[in-house]
């Protein structure tokens, strides 16, 4: 689901749940509609609650962005898979990747929206990781 | 290295065995203070990985353990996969640097470290590296394989009395305390099941 303009920042959006990522995804994408590229991992490899660092590196390359991917995380598992999957893609891509310490769904929508407007990976990341405490 | 196959297609049995045997454990374990899937999750595993057995017994021994290592990030799902298959996989790696140069504890070490890396964990912080650096000190002091067993489901039962500092259990802060890490306990397991296998199959 690589739509959106390659020049943005993507976004990839991930969760122990796929209704959670997906219902994510496709809120992101009425917001800012389809000048980002953007996609999502959820669930395990047989689709029950988990997650999956194949899908997650898939994801990774559907929203592929020469400017970077920011990855939305909720759980501990997911961060550490999708970790995994940034190695796997290998470098110099995974350089350009970035897991972001924000909440999943407010993350995910204000890095979005910044990354609409053109913005670089670290501007992006920086601005969803103002919404930690 | 020499590959054997044998071995490789034995300690996988023996993994696959003995996970299975304990997979409604584990995820009663897991239930206490996860999310309850740690046994179905390490079964998945150790199945994808046996299903390649023939595959696998065929390559060198560094790139089998690798090979291992890499199946199970892309099937056990959870926090589990990756520090697994990152302890296999440095290990695979750290073998092949080192062309069976170096003492096989020393290798373990490289690649415990890694998960701890990966897991951002430290010892005490309830996980299954309050198994896996035991083992590797009761390995670096040349213990028997009895002895080593032993102190792999010692420190397993030990991760009782820890508060969780990582994963899903650490939620809970001070109710994680008095029930034993599944993770630790899979690799109690884990281990024992490969003492067994070599106490039997190659020497005591």
């Amino acid at each position: 689901m690589t739509t959106g303009n390659a020049a943005n920042v993507g976004i990839v959006i991930v969760s122990h749940s796929p209704l959670v990522a997906r219902g994510i995804a496709d809120m992101v994408r009425q917001m800012v509609g389809d000048c980002v590229p953007l996609a999502w991992s959820g669930g395990n490899v047989r689709g029950e609650l988990g997650t999956d660092a194949g899908g997650i590196l898939r994801a990774i390359e559907a929203a592929w962005s020469d400017a970077g991917v920011a990855v939305f995380v909720d759980l501990g598992g997911a961060e550490t898979n999708s970790e995994m999957a940034i190695e796997m893609l290998g470098a110099p891509r995974s350089a350009l990747v970035a897991i972001c310490n924000a909440p999943l769904v407010e993350g995910a929508v204000i890095a979005a929206a910044e990354a609409s407007g053109g913005a670089s990976l670290a501007k992006v990341v920086a601005t969803a990781e103002e919404l930690s405490p | 290295m020499q590959a054997e196959p044998v071995l490789v297609l034995g300690l996988i049995e023996a993994c696959r065995a003995v996970i299975t045997a304990n997979t409604d454990h584990l995820c009663a374990l897991d239930c206490a203070i996860g999310d309850g899937d740690h046994g179905s999750n390490m079964r998945r595993g150790c199945e994808a990985v046996s299903a390649q057995g023939a595959a696998l017994s065929n390559l060198p021994l560094p790139d089998a353990v690798e090979k291992i290592g890499m199946t199970l990030v892309m099937n056990v799902g959870g926090a589990a996969g990756p520090l697994y298959g990152t302890l296999l996989m440095e290990i695979g790696r750290e073998l092949r640097a080192r062309d069976g140069t170096e003492e096989f504890p020393i290798v373990l070490k490289k690649a415990i470290d890694a998960v701890a890396r990966r897991g951002r964990s430290h010892a005490g912080d309830k996980t299954l590296l309050d198994v896996l650096y035991p083992v590797q000190d009761a390995l670096a002091q040349s213990s028997t394989l009895i002895d080593v067993a032993r102190r792999a489901e010692l420190s397993a039962n030990l991760t009782a009395a820890m508060k969780a500092m990582r994963g899903r259990a650490s939620y809970l802060g001070d109710r994680s305390i008095g029930h034993v890490d599944p993770g630790a306990s899979s690799c109690a397991l884990l281990t024992t099941a490969i003492c067994h296998y070599f106490g039997e199959n190659h020497r005591g």
